[in-house]
């Protein structure tokens, strides 16, 4: 058993997921066992009890963010909330706009509800970013149309970590009277915002990217000035009618915990963290040749580091370090072995995009994890190029 | 004070303690970091066999199952997944059927809560391109099952697919999908004592409806969106009791038609909708006019007592319901209903309180008038 548990990899991949928090697990229980009751049953204590609990958590997921409770849609997940946002604010104004703008490096989900929207018959923009993963504030104003109805781009990027300028592209589409949509799944706890100060119209969050369960999620829609969408689901008209189905009380608190743990610790850990990061970075960057950081340096996740190590190839590298759980990119298309859209969006050859990896240090993550895990990358890629070239030139 | 008693399990039922378990396992190894990637491919084997389970409560072995957040988005997923069908709908469907296809041609129920198959058959003989029916296993607030089988060899006939909302019949009654041919069917598993915020469509393998929510390739590019697997963990569960104990299930009718019996016996002029059709063993709705739902639901939780006046839905105002209405209920019977819904854990002093407050109530408001 023991030999098992600390035959474990060491997890460097929280991009991917993280665990969730166990004080979260503590507080969702509870909602699981004597609390189980429905939260839209309000003529009775049991139904009470849960909306109250769902109500908290609402507020808790606000105050992360500055917004008011009644602007929080709870979802299943930030797959949803982009939909929701992306297609449902789109749909709702098609009879006056038909034009959304997004980036090439957003989230597989946002393109895909953008390439969805453009099967409907809008246009669409799909703008590049520079080689350093940030938006051209200038391409994207001279995007902008007079109808154009939405602007999604993401606050931080799922495999290069880049934050976008978003009080900037907020404030631009506020000026042009385009909606902002931001997907900040990855951003959510990790870095400041504040809906208000960037002008933000629409946020996408995720659970599981901060230390909450998997299964929730939420979307941020703006009341003044009011924001409007067409629903994705349809039925008892819960959540103000943005979103039907029951509210699952148990994963809502969840969220709720993970955001207020977020609030509470946010500057503490993005402080360690970064910490973290830089001294990974220069353990690895001064003890081999040809490492290159992909991506933003200053403007990123604290935790999160994309590497391209010259002449290995990343996939060879994953295999050579079973000790470490990272990984070349995005889950959903981990299983595909195709080199990364978002490091071919930043106009990389594709000899340097198939030799990135993608290191995310999070909240379990220990100083003793980050020198060990330097050790062991900067032997393997010692040992793979002495080996030579095999699938990488 | 006294025990709190539940009778709202249509509502959602209280999480079986086994799933519990199960929920609690999944979130803690996926709560430990150094598990967390030996868990990631540990993944497909959860949800794989979460799949089974889920298929077999239902005899949807065989069949696609695509895990959703829940019935809403199961149902929503079926009713919008099929661009360009005509889409015919029950007049007692659940409102995530009935908002999902707004536009929707309504079949009809009688008065004791079923559908008219000869009126279904006129409306497939009207040509019209091809047709997704929607007909729900059982009903939410009467309880009362639908001759699904019937239904979909009709469609069948006509060459459409049938959609069934199976969430409240799951668990709760013996169905299966392949005797009953239905093509797509809908289940959430809080309603059969797993967690809330995880269900699933199960569709006949050769389906291919148009995804409700698109991103990345999880369930084969039908549903993307990671997977809740704490979630499915407790559905997979939560399936494997119900399925073990539907026999028990069926004993529920005992209780519940004690209720009907006394409740009747008092009072001669009570309406019990559905009664005289075939029921789940755990619901029972009656009203009365004059005595309205939402009183009679406040008095019962003042003493304790969860029961429900129709669907838990958004805003907690009691409206109605669409399905006694389609009963042909007036609008003052239908707003003097409430729903009395057992479940695994319902004991007979449970209900001995239920009749005596209820009756206490309701000779009040008697004297009163």
């Amino acid at each position: 058993m023991s030999s098992e548990a600390t035959a474990r990899p060491t997890y460097l991949d929280y991009q991917a997921t993280t665990p969730t928090d166990a004080r979260v697990v503590e507080a969702m229980l509870p909602f699981l066992k004597e609390k189980f009751g429905n939260p839209h049953s309000v003529h009775h204590f049991y139904g009470r009890e849960a909306e109250e609990a769902v109500e908290t958590a609402r507020a808790q997921v606000a105050a992360l963010i500055g917004a008011e409770p009644r602007e929080i849609v709870f979802t299943s997940g930030a797959t949803e909330s982009n939909n929701l946002a992306i297609k449902g604010a789109a749909r709702f104004a098609k009879e006056r706009k038909d034009h959304v703008v997004t980036l090439t490096s957003e989230h597989k989900c946002v393109l895909e509800c953008v390439r969805r929207l453009e099967s409907e018959g809008f246009r669409t923009t799909i703008l590049p970013v520079e080689s350093d993963g940030l938006v051209d504030l200038g391409r994207l104003e001279a995007a902008l149309d007079e109808k154009t109805v939405l602007v999604s781009i993401m606050a931080a990027n799922n495999e290069i970590g880049v934050l976008q300028p978003v009080a900037e592209i907020g404030r631009l589409c506020r000026e042009r009277g385009v909606l902002f949509h931001s997907d900040a799944a990855q951003a959510v706890g990790k870095v400041p915002l504040d809906v208000n100060a960037m002008t933000i119209d629409l946020l996408s969050i995720s659970g599981h990217k901060f230390y909450g369960p998997m299964g929730i999620g939420a979307l941020y829609v703006r009341r003044r000035p009011r924001v409007r969408l067409i629903p994705e689901m349809d039925g008892g008209g819960q959540e103000r009618g943005f979103r039907s189905g029951t509210v699952p009380a148990p994963l809502a608190v969840g969220l709720g915990e993970a955001c207020r743990f977020a609030r509470e610790e946010r500057e503490g850990e993005a402080r360690r963290l970064t910490e973290y990061r830089e001294s990974f970075f220069q353990r690895v960057s001064g003890a081999l040749e040809g490492v290159v950081l992909n991506g933003h340096r200053g403007s990123r996740l604290p935790g999160n580091l994309n590497l391209s190590f010259r002449g290995v190839d990343a996939e060879r590298l994953i295999d050579a370090l079973p000790q470490l759980a990272v990984s070349t990119g995005s889950a959903c298309t981990s299983a595909e072995v195709e080199p990364s859209y978002v490091l071919s969006a930043l106009g990389m050859e594709a000899a340097r995009s198939r030799s990135a990896l993608r290191i995310g240090f999070g909240r379990q993550t220990t100083p003793e994890e980050v020198s060990r895990a330097a050790e062991l990358i900067v032997a393997a890629v010692r040992r793979l190029r002495e080996e030579g070239p095999r699938a990488a030139e | 004070m006294k025990q709190p008693v539940y009778l709202d399990y249509n509502a959602t039922a209280p999480v079986r303690r086994q799933v519990v378990e199960a929920v609690a396992e999944a979130l803690r190894v996926t709560g430990n970091a150094s598990s967390v990637h030996a868990f990631g491919r540990e993944a497909r084997r959860v949800i794989e066999g979460g799949r089974a389970a889920v298929a077999e409560l239902v005899g949807g072995q065989g069949g696609a199952v695509i895990f959703t957040s829940g019935g809403t988005e199961a149902n929503n997923l079926a009713l919008r997944g099929f661009g360009g069908h005509r889409v015919i709908v029950s007049a007692g469907e659940h409102d995530s059927v009935l908002q999902a296809a707004p536009d929707a041609e309504r079949l009809p129920l009688g008065t004791d809560g079923r559908i008219d198959l000869a009126a279904l058959e006129r409306l497939l003989e009207v040509e019209r391109g091809p047709v997704l029916a929607s007909i729900m296993a059982a009903n939410n607030e009467t309880g009362v099952r639908q001759p699904v089988a019937e239904a979909a060899r009709l469609v069948h006939q006509f060459g459409g697919i049938l959609h069934c909302d199976a969430v409240q019949a799951a668990g709760k009654v013996a169905f299966s999908m392949r005797d009953a041919e239905v093509d797509l069917l809908s289940l959430s598993a809080h309603k059969i004592g797993g967690p809330q915020g995880v269900g699933a469509l199960i569709l006949r393998a050769d389906l291919e409806p148009t995804p409700l929510l698109v991103g990345g390739g999880q369930e084969r590019y039908r549903r993307a969106g990671t997977e809740n697997l704490p979630g499915i963990a407790g559905f997979a569960v939560a399936a494997e009791l119900a399925r073990r104990e539907l026999d028990r299930y069926a004993e529920l009718a005992r209780l519940r038609d004690e209720i009907e019996r006394r409740l009747k016996a008092e009072v001669p002029e009570l309406r019990i909708y559905g009664d005289e059709a075939p029921r789940l063993p755990n619901t029972a709705c009656f009203g009365l006019p004059g005595l309205k739902a939402e009183t009679q639901v406040m008095a019962l939780d003042l003493e304790g007592i969860a029961v429900s006046a129709g669907a838990a839905c958004s805003s907690g105002k009691v409206r109605p319901s669409h399905v006694l209405r389609a009963m042909g209920a007036s609008e003052a019977e239908a707003s003097s209903a409430i729903r009395v819904s057992l479940g695994w854990d319902s004991q007979e002093a449970e209900v001995e309180r239920f009749l005596e407050v209820w009756l206490k109530h309701y000779r009040r408001s008697r004297a009163a008038a």
